[in-house]
């Protein structure tokens, strides 16, 4: 049999493009490559060198290389501050927790209809005007903010109590900024709890509460830890909730970044404090990755 | 030129890299496959997933391209032409209607793309509808109609661009039993009506006989044989053949002798096997004898000569309303199934042969029985 | 342990985790709805006191629209919301338009150096704020670049793109591919099914993305506030200059705006991607 001559290729730039997935996907990739390489992995990369450099007596930046500015990580100052985020980001993540993976719980078990309404009553605030969220508790916390008004109007106390100004309005504003997100990844591992396993704790332990922690809280703990994550990192790296409801004495990292790019003008320095800040949170994200996300 | 070769697959192997990447760990979905189907005839490709039928499809369609090897379509030589440069249609298993169109639309798609006057394509939408019996549902949407309807109109979206030729992916499979024996009828006389050339894939040996005018039985990529609906059946070339369609009793013996066209096995040792046929065997060829269900009678005495006939004990009886099944055993190692039909009404025992404890004899003709080689 | 009977005699309910206890449910269920008062709370009281008449929030004295009649006064209020509006337009264009095609990239095809690209896309997502501003004011101060609106709207990009990549490719996993073969097997080649099938089919997630995108670039303070130069102030800019000044029943009321059109874009937006086979739990 003879076969004709092959159907006629033609050879239009559709054709090229199709023949190579490889153009197809340059295409494609290349805005957003272009834009992140440029306006996101270069400046990376500049933070990085410029933590390494000094800062000249104008607040000009002085090509020297050298690694004081890691090293005053550990002057007292510093680790003080070091510490108090860390402390403040963990009792924030702890209050979270305890709020929202009974929250978590609840939402799981109602009907599917209301999970998905009371979900999605959940995130929608979350996606909201921070700063303004947190503006709604200076009026609240302050001294003549609703809660001192109220007490005070009432009877109830003389003075006004020191809610605001202080590390006990960060928490409370960190904690009602990201405890949804502690929300979420427990809701996907309650959810998928298989709760013939609870019937037959019940079975083994007569307390209801020791069927609890023996029992659900391990095999949902990788959400737990997941929702730990999420809160953890934007609180460590907290910077609108400590400027607004913290006082002088409550300053963060992220504050000491601030003032160091903009008061003191020592870029360097503010440089390697934010870089540290960042490889604090990769470390925490890979965490999350491993530990939290792949199971759920 | 032989025009009436609608489809021809000319040693086509389909090699697809492996999970790693490296040539390692190719694999070989379609192996060195050679088809000719011919114009208007209902073709099939049968066999288990994973035999490459599904790839072979796609391939005739143009969605993957063979590794080496050519398609010819009416004498075309495919090449790398893309689907949308080829005289196919495919219906596809999970129909793949477009949601965000209404049925009137998803049919003249082909000829909105083909640029058909606006005329035209209302006529043709219109003929569609009317040949898969749907008239009047152009304005639903796909998640209005039932399975069995969407599957309609999946055909009708490729039946009106009139293909050369109607690729068909397993497009009955998640229908229930009812609903795919009436659209097998269904499409069986559709395709006789229009006439075009249906090259259909499936892993139901019974829709594929039923519907087919040539099977191809495939396995691991290759196609073990090639031919109607009872030469398949009747006179399978291998053991995964006689397997795969119908059930079927493999008994496995060795090659005592060949007297003109008569052949005795051995069977475990101890059972002579009479076969008759046409090729030739060599005495000590390690063989499998086929033997089909029906084929085999249960009878209290021997029968006169052309016939096996060995005495066994009847293991288990299965009503199955049409047949009555049963599981004989003629020694410690050979078991057989036979199914006989239930002519005579009910389940009545004292009208059937077997009875508890009268011995039986497990009866078939010499011409009922296939040897292959192991 | 007799209690324990009893309660398991009269729950014989589907209703999951109703074994627990009673003891256990109240808190469970107590904690649920304490959790969403305590999230919506803040939020009712900035609206309702920016109706109050009064200036001080210890008092109610009526029902007013006072302050939102300020607002719109408010020449520097008002530049800062055409600011505002003009960056997130600017940025949510282009973001969407990069961050879908990514996503077209990312869940379709295998290349080199995907996973390092993949990489890069979350970055700008786990990385916190100040740092990332900080990072983009170095990065316009070196290259000699004015700060403006313009260094906003790049700013907002660098973030959107990944934002709008999560929602847009969170949709494309599941895409039905057997439709585009269909419309390709149908006389379709690669533009026109593009254009016919996956682009419509595509769309809500697209719009969802944009719709996101909007919101984060209208919401946006700390990268703003590092990459504005003089004069390009947005809302959030301003609001937060007001706050530090003092605190006035003006910021009740612009607070009380924002939040309310951002829930509502929000809502708008979870319910296109809803629409096109989209999940709530996609967003997070």
């Amino acid at each position: 049999m003879t076969a004709n001559s092959s159907t006629p290729e033609k050879h239009s730039l559709l054709d090229v493009i199709r023949r190579r997935p490889g153009i197809q996907v340059f295409l494609l990739i290349f805005p957003s490559l272009f834009w992140l390489v440029l306006f996101f992995a270069i400046p990376l990369i500049i933070v990085f060198v410029y933590s390494f450099l000094k800062r000249g007596p104008y607040g000009q930046v002085v090509w020297d290389f050298n690694l004081n500015n890691y090293a005053r990580f550990f002057d007292p100052l510093y680790l003080k501050i070091f510490a108090r985020s860390f402390k403040i980001a963990g009792i924030t993540t702890v209050l979270s927790l305890l709020l929202g993976y009974p929250m978590a719980y609840w939402i799981a078990t109602r009907t599917p209809k209301w999970r998905n309404i009371l979900l999605l009553l959940l995130m929608i605030p979350y996606w909201t005007n921070f700063l303004v969220r947190t503006y709604a508790w200076i009026l609240i916390l302050r001294d003549s903010g609703l809660i001192n008004s109220l007490l005070m109007g009432w009877g109830l106390i003389a003075e006004p109590l020191p809610l605001f100004g202080n590390d006990f309005a960060i928490i409370v504003g960190l904690v009602y900024g990201w405890f949804p997100s502690v929300v979420l990844p427990c809701y996907a591992a309650i959810e998928r709890l298989d709760f013939s396993l609870v019937e037959a704790a019940q079975d083994l332990y007569a307390n209801e509460a020791r069927a609890f922690f023996r029992v659900i809280f391990p095999i949902t703990l990788p959400g737990v830890i997941a929702g730990s994550i999420l809160v953890f990192i934007p609180s460590l790296g907290a910077y609108v909730t400590p400027d607004l409801l913290g006082g002088a004495k409550s300053v963060m990292i992220g504050n000491v970044i601030q003032s160091q790019f903009l008061s003191v003008r020592d870029i360097p320095f503010g440089s390697a404090f934010s870089f540290v800040l960042m490889v604090i949170m990769l470390g925490a994200t890979l965490i999350y990755f491993r530990v939290g996300a792949r199971t759920l | 030129m032989q025009s009436s070769m609608a489809v021809e697959v000319r040693g086509v192997t389909k090699r697809f890299p492996g999970p790693s990447g490296g040539a390692g760990s190719e694999v070989i979905a379609v192996d060195n496959v050679t088809l000719q189907i011919h114009d208007g005839e209902f073709f099939s490709m049968l066999g288990p997933s994973g035999c490459g039928k599904t790839t072979t499809l796609r391939m005739i369609a143009g969605f993957d391209h063979p590794t080496t090897g050519e398609i010819y379509i009416h004498g075309k030589r495919m090449g790398l032409t893309p689907p949308y440069q080829r005289n196919t249609n495919m219906v596809f298993q999970s129909y793949a209607l477009f949601p965000h169109m209404t049925i009137a639309r998803n049919i003249a798609f082909g000829l909105e793309m083909k640029k058909v006057s606006r005329k035209e394509i209302g006529r043709r939408v219109g003929e569609a509808l009317e040949l898969v019996r749907l008239q009047g549902y152009g304005p639903r949407k796909p998640n209005q109609l039932s399975g069995g309807q969407q599957q309609r109109v999946a055909l009708a979206r490729a039946l009106v661009n009139r293909p050369e030729v109607l690729l068909l992916d397993e497009p009955l499979g998640a229908l229930d039993l009812k609903l795919r024996k009436e659209m097998q009828i269904e499409l069986k006389t559709l395709q006789r009506e229009v006439g075009i050339t249906f090259v259909y894939v499936t892993h139901d040996q019974e829709e594929a006989l039923t519907m087919s005018d040539r099977i191809a039985v495939m396995h691991q990529g290759k196609v073990l044989q090639m031919g109607g609906p009872t030469e398949i059946y009747e006179q399978p070339c291998c053991r995964f053949v006689a397997d795969f369609i119908g059930e079927t009793n493999s008994l496995d013996g060795v090659v005592q002798g060949q007297e003109g066209d008569l052949v005795t096995v051995l069977v475990d040792e101890a059972l002579p096997v009479m076969v008759q046929t046409s090729e030739s065997f060599v005495p000590g060829a390690p063989v499998s004898i086929v033997v089909r269900p029906e084929k085999i009678q249960l009878s209290p005495e021997a029968p006169d000569s052309g016939f096996n006939s060995f005495p066994c004990q009847v293991e288990q009886m299965v009503y199955l309303g049409t047949d009555t099944r049963y599981r004989v055993r003629l020694s410690d190692n050979v078991s057989l199934m036979i199914r006989q039909q239930n002519i005579l009404s009910g389940f009545d025992p004292s009208s059937r042969v077997v009875d508890g404890g009268q011995p039986v004899r497990a009866v078939w003709p010499y011409t009922c029985g296939r040897i292959l080689l192991d | 342990m007799s209690t324990l009977v009893q309660e398991r005699k009269h729950t014989r309910v589907a209703r999951r985790g109703s074994r627990l206890g009673r003891g256990l449910r109240a808190l469970i269920t107590g904690s649920g709805i304490l959790g969403f008062l305590f999230l919506y709370i803040p939020i009712l009281i900035l609206i309702i006191f920016s109706f109050n008449a009064s200036r001080f929030v210890t008092t109610w004295s009526g029902f007013s629209l006072r302050w939102y009649g300020e607002l719109f006064q408010d020449d520097a209020m008002m530049l800062a919301l055409r600011n505002s509006l003009v960056v997130a337009v600017v940025s949510t264009l282009i973001s969407t338009v990069f961050g879908t095609l990514v996503s077209l990239a990312m869940e379709r095809h295998r290349f080199f150096g995907k996973l390092a690209f993949d990489a890069l896309l979350y970055l700008p997502i786990i990385i916190p704020d100040i740092a990332m501003a900080v990072m983009l004011l170095l990065f316009f101060v070196m290259s000699k670049i004015t700060l403006s609106l313009t260094t906003i709207i790049i700013s907002h990009v660098a973030f959107n793109i990944s934002f709008v990549a999560i929602v847009v490719r969170a949709r494309l996993v599941g895409f039905d591919r057997s439709l585009e073969d269909a419309a390709q097997d149908l006389g379709a080649n690669e533009i026109q099914t593009f254009w016919y099938v996956t682009l419509p089919l595509l769309m809500p997630a697209i719009l969802g993305g944009a719709l996101l995108a909007f919101t984060l670039s209208l919401d946006d303070f700390v990268i703003t506030f590092f990459t504005a130069g003089v004069g390009s102030t947005t809302l959030p800019l301003r609001i937060y200059s007001m706050v530090k000044l003092g605190i006035t029943p003006e910021i009740n009321a612009i607070s009380a705006l924002m939040l309310m059109t951002s829930m509502t874009l929000l809502m708008l937006s979870v319910i296109l991607q809803r629409k096109g086979g989209g999940s709530v739990a996609d967003i997070a």
